[in-house]
């Protein structure tokens, strides 16, 4: 008899204390011995990490009114410019915003300073009208202060993603990291084997409403991620073999962590936030089983010559490969290195489990299922 | 006689810069040196990495000779900084450390950091979005 487990059923175990959670990466140490069917009776729940730069995500802010009150028609956090036609004191801060005078503090470290506790300044003008009269606020906020920060990423956790290398003479500095010419060396995200949506390839367990772990604290799958993109090329594991689906998430940033949100600068690049992300994978059936099962030398990836228009393909290799130091691209062989944190990643996949063996998170069954064959538009001048 | 090798960081007076200090601790304190970087400019403060192998009092003895000339030389380690309690081992440094002395722990991929190893090119210090490398090569 096949197993099929419901998210009720694994929600009982949960409450009762019974449910047995392992991480992505032991499940698929377990699979070397064990087949899918077995890890479907024996596994509940394996949860599944990352911690890499999502420069797709932001944060809602409501600053609350002051009197005499302003309608905000220019607003800036510690001189970062945040977005002015939300309503009067709504904002949204997006993680790559910068005053280019300053282009080292950005959004992403305004949304840290706020997590942090720090107080921000913030600067506004309006024109005046009869309802809101006044022109100009400059005060200082902080995350005790203001209504509600909402951490909202309309694109994050991308399901694979290609290795960069460069091959002109010249280095390149990239979200992916400084590119030294030549093909000196390699760059890739993604926690591999212990990735969210290589867990999950064909999203049977992650929809909207999906409650995940976000920065710090629990929050949900909201919708789709932007550019999600299911028609990418698949292995014979059924795993795409670049960027294709991504999530967009939200939380309450008043209770999370910068030790899960972290401000970056890349050089000659820009600000990005590193974003920690934990998504519990049920496990209802056999095929599920398969599915987080999977182990880094059977993820595959592309790599792609970021040095020339366009980033054509150059090759494909596993995340075995990567993780060994070295992967050869044409005949060569390229030193490599990741972008992401994996040992945060861990991290975030233990709590995970932890807080799920402790009854303190359960699972959620998705509101609704992601779309299943959308393609990816490119912009046309026209 | 047991041998040491060490990585120091000189650092020499704008008048001191014409003076052969790397000859002296070749012929007077039988010292091996690897010059891994220099910079020199007239009328400046010059900066030298360099590589020392003797024995233990002839490396002290040479130390003292080049404090004495007015030439600080200090351990590499202690001219590098990493703020390891804020580093989130993302590996962006270690894409650009081809010396090697930024790696990854390839069991917890913790960034681990060798000065034995470091040649002071300080492309991790941009290479870093944490900004977490502070190296005092030149003043």
């Amino acid at each position: 008899m096949a197993i099929q487990k419901t998210y009720e059923e694994i929600n009982e175990k949960i409450r009762r204390g019974e449910a047995v959670v392992l991480t992505a990466e032991e499940v698929s140490q377990m699979a070397l011995t064990c087949s899918p069917e077995e890890i479907a009776e024996k596994v509940d729940v394996v949860t599944t990490a990352t911690f890499g730069a999502m420069c797709s995500s932001g944060a809602i802010v409501n600053f609350g009114h002051a009197n005499p009150p302003i309608r905000m028609e220019k607003i800036r956090l510690n001189g970062v410019p945040a977005y002015e036609g939300l309503a009067a004191v709504d904002t949204y801060i997006g993680a790559t915003a910068c005053d280019p005078e300053n282009p080292k503090y950005g959004g992403a470290h305004v949304i840290q300073d706020l997590v942090d506790g720090k107080d921000i300044e913030l600067e506004a003008w309006g024109k005046g009208t009869d309802c809101y009269p006044r022109k100009h606020i400059k005060t200082v906020i902080n995350k005790a202060t203001v209504n509600e920060m909402i951490l909202f990423n309309p694109r994050n956790a991308y399901q694979n993603y290609p290795v960069a290398v460069n091959s002109t003479s010249q280095m390149k500095y990239t979200y992916m990291g400084n590119l030294l010419p030549h093909m000196r060396n390699a760059t890739y995200s993604t926690s591999g084997e212990l990735s969210p949506l290589l867990n999950d390839p064909e999203m049977k367990t992650i929809g909207i409403g999906t409650r995940i772990f976000l920065g710090g604290t629990q929050g949900f799958v909201v919708w789709p991620g932007t550019q999600f993109n299911t028609s990418k090329p698949k292995n014979e594991h059924g795993v795409p073999v670049g960027n294709s689906a991504t999530l967009a998430v939200m939380g309450n940033m008043k209770e999370m962590s910068s030790e899960f949100l972290q401000a970056a600068y890349y050089e000659k690049y820009g600000v990005s936030l590193f974003v920690g992300i934990g998504i519990p994978i049920p496990v209802l059936n056999a095929d599920i089983a398969k599915n987080v099962s999977i182990r880094n030398e059977q993820i595959e990836t592309t790599v792609c010559d970021y040095g020339v228009e366009g980033s054509p393909a150059l090759g494909r290799v596993t995340y075995a490969q990567l993780r060994s130091g070295e992967i050869e691209v044409q005949g060569k062989k390229i030193r490599t290195a990741p972008v992401s944190s994996l040992s945060k990643a861990r991290k975030i996949a233990e709590i995970l489990k932890q807080s799920i063996l402790a009854g303190e998170f359960e699972i959620s069954k998705p509101v609704q299922m992601f779309p299943t064959n959308t393609s990816l538009k490119s912009l046309k001048e026209q | 006689m047991k041998m040491q090798k060490k990585r120091y960081v000189l650092k020499f007076p704008p008048q001191s810069g014409d003076q052969p200090f790397s000859y002296h601790l070749v012929k007077d304190f039988d010292i091996r040196i690897n010059i891994l970087r220099a910079e020199v400019w007239p009328g400046k403060t010059g900066s030298l990495v360099l590589e020392l192998e003797g024995t233990t009092t002839n490396l002290k003895n040479g130390i003292a000779y080049l404090k004495a000339n007015q030439v600080s030389c200090e351990p590499l380690n202690k001219k590098i900084t990493w703020d390891n309690v804020r580093c989130i081992s993302c590996g962006n440094c270690t894409a650009v450390c081809f010396a090697g002395a930024l790696q990854m722990d390839p069991e917890k991929w913790e960034l681990q950091f060798d000065p034995e190893k470091c040649i002071v090119c300080e492309l991790c210090v941009p290479a870093c979005p944490l900004n977490l490398f502070k190296i005092d090569f030149r003043e």
